[in-house]
């Protein structure tokens, strides 16, 4: 049934490379969006998908014995897009119609639009709580499913993140994992300057949540941190991904204040150049 | 606690009592039911169920966020949940959740508030949902239903669970008369007349069912013969009905135990104005909070009882 599709290290960075391509390329034809808030997770979403992780069949979204990823960030959209649609779950024709009317590749995820989508996401804290519930579901009809959420770093603020970190916890969903892309930037400035909320893995830990630290643009880490996260045992994993908003694009990279903005023509020219692709 | 009437109507359980037995029951049949709690399932009723199905109930703490939530994913998955916890709680702590979580990807939940309304008594205004109602109306893919007394409820969990989409129960504290005989025709979207007449129409739901019933045959001893409609579904509306009682009998009063703009009266001036205009007048919370207090004396205070919808009904006369 399932197609896990394992792609070597360095075939999982090249994959990240036309990941970042096609974010880049959507976001600029469609004028708007936060490429840079995708750009920080490609690592982590091309292991997932790519990289043996996830039980997964394209050709089988609804399979009911799949792994789950939740993008509880949704405005990572264009990453989780370009990733179900270089993965097969629809076109990569489709990329181009991001944010367009009619078109279901909505600035932020609807899953009733879209196959592979796992949740409707935009509303910051949602997603964990979702994830849980597709957790407790497992547990019910006894299914040996992962639920993967992604969560954001500013996305930390909100307090029902620390509502459904205590509920795994207390329930012990080992079939959980949580890894919280940290890429330091949020809408209006640097994470520890908007709520500074240091020190975040002494407080997963503190939840009696398993925690990885790792650095999230190294793919061997990435990929070993997130089969381990896998294999936890009697408690939920959080996987802190140390990250860099808009990584691999460096005028991005240096500004906190791309967030939400799509690169113009002429950037994005630079952008491709320095991935490589020019 | 009971809220008492003087018309000679037999009293029941709460609404509450209601769900509980009814969700206890269908779990015996459809084993795809989850119940998630945000610790109050004492007070809910989901107890009962728990009870018998300890492995299908979850309480997640006193989190209704991450228990809405919760109830998105089990759904998602193909499970029914019934995500229960007091209407004030659920509704307002929720909403978020509710919205993007369910009600936008039109999740198939069933969420039950119960406590609702001022008739809570004691506890206050805290505790009192006034505004769960127009909240559920404002998450668009929701049915929204507020039955009047036991055995309607007991149709109603049934009727709901066997529907398909999100929905919202409203249900309340206090022992309430029994307005249905055993056993009762109940349909989604279908109000039931509980008495006829051609003078006057009342609408009603919840509590307020028992009271326009006692306001009908005050009116009667003037000899005013007033319908009397159930409207145990706010959404979807039953049009049909509604716009039947503005043309046969020319005014309508909408009683609910609930905020005045929103709820019940809201959708029914809407229906009236669009297809059949005639004098309204209606019977709610005014724009306040109450107090705590006995149930009778709080209902009495804030307007809600037989003599304000007779008295509503009579100034349309």
């Amino acid at each position: 049934m399932s197609v896990e599709i394992t792609m070597s290290i360095a075939e999982l960075e090249e994959r990240a490379r036309e990941i970042r391509r096609d974010i880049i390329t959507c976001t600029t034809i469609a004028g708007s969006g936060h490429p840079s808030s995708s750009l920080s997770g490609v690592e982590i979403m091309a292991a997932l998908y790519f990289g043996g992780i996830m039980r997964h069949d394209p050709a089988q979204p609804e399979w009911a014995d799949r792994d789950r990823l939740i993008m509880s960030k949704g405005h990572a959209s264009p990453l989780l897009y370009v990733v179900l649609a270089q993965a097969g779950y629809f076109s990569t024709d489709m990329l181009p119609t991001l944010r367009q009317i009619e078109s279901p590749l909505e600035g932020h995820p609807n899953m009733t639009r879209l196959p592979g989508v796992e949740a409707s996401t935009g509303s910051l804290g949602q997603g964990l709580s979702i994830g849980l519930g597709h957790a407790f579901a497992a547990r019910l009809e006894n299914r040996d499913f992962h639920v993967f959420v992604i969560l954001g770093d500013g996305e930390q603020d909100e307090g029902q993140i620390w509502e459904a970190a205590m509920t795994a916890a207390h329930y012990k969903l080992d079939n959980v994992t949580a890894i919280v892309d940290h890429n330091k930037a949020q809408q209006t400035g640097w994470v520890r300057d908007v709520l500074d909320y240091a020190p975040l893995a002494e407080k997963w830990r503190a939840f009696q949540w398993d925690v990885q630290e790792i650095d999230g643009h190294d793919m061997d880490t990435v990929a070993t941190a997130l089969r381990r996260a896998k294999a936890v045992e009697d408690r939920p994993s959080c996987i802190i991904a140390h990250t860099v908003k808009g990584k691999g694009v460096s005028f991005v990279e240096a500004d906190w204040s791309y967030h939400g903005k799509a690169l113009t023509e002429e950037e994005e020219e630079r952008a491709l150049e320095e991935l490589g692709w020019r | 606690m009971a809220v008492t009437h003087a018309l000679e109507l037999t009293m029941g359980k709460a609404t509450r009592d209601a769900f509980g037995a009814a969700l206890r029951e269908a779990g015996r049949t459809n084993p795809d039911i989850v119940v998630v709690d945000g610790d109050v399932h004492n007070s809910t009723r989901t107890e009962w169920f728990a009870q018998e199905f300890p492995e299908r109930f979850f309480n997640v703490g006193i989190a209704e966020s991450n228990l809405v939530g919760i109830g998105a994913g089990l759904a998602a998955c193909g499970k029914l949940p019934v995500i229960a916890s007091f209407a004030c709680f659920i509704m307002c702590n929720g909403y978020d959740q509710l919205r993007m979580s369910i009600a936008f990807p039109n999740l198939n939940v069933k969420v039950v508030g119960s406590h609702a309304g001022i008739s809570i008594g004691e506890d206050g205004p805290s505790q009192m949902a006034i505004e769960d109602v127009a909240l559920a109306l404002g998450l668009p893919t929701f049915t929204v239903i507020v039955p009047a007394d036991e055995p309607s409820t007991h149709k109603a969990v049934a009727a709901m669970l066997a529907s398909d989409g999100p929905a919202y129960m409203r249900v309340g504290r206090p022992d309430v008369p029994v307005v249905y005989g055993e056993n009762p025709d109940f349909e989604l979207g279908k109000a039931n007349e509980l008495r006829g007449g051609a003078d006057i129409t009342l609408i009603a739901n919840g509590i307020m069912v028992a009271a326009a019933l006692e306001a009908a045959q005050a009116l009667a001893a003037d000899g005013v013969q007033a319908r009397v409609l159930d409207a145990h579904t706010v959404r979807p509306l039953d049009v049909d009905a509604v716009t039947k009682a503005a043309r046969e009998t020319g005014r309508i009063v909408v009683a609910e135990e609930h905020l005045i703009h929103g709820g019940l009266g809201s959708m029914v001036a809407m229906a009236v104005a669009e297809h059949a205009p005639c004098p309204m007048a209606f019977v709610g919370v005014q724009n306040t909070y109450a107090e705590s207090g006995e149930p009778s004396a709080l209902l009495q205070k804030y307007g809600l009882t037989a003599e304000h919808v007779a008295a509503k009904a009579r100034s349309l006369l």
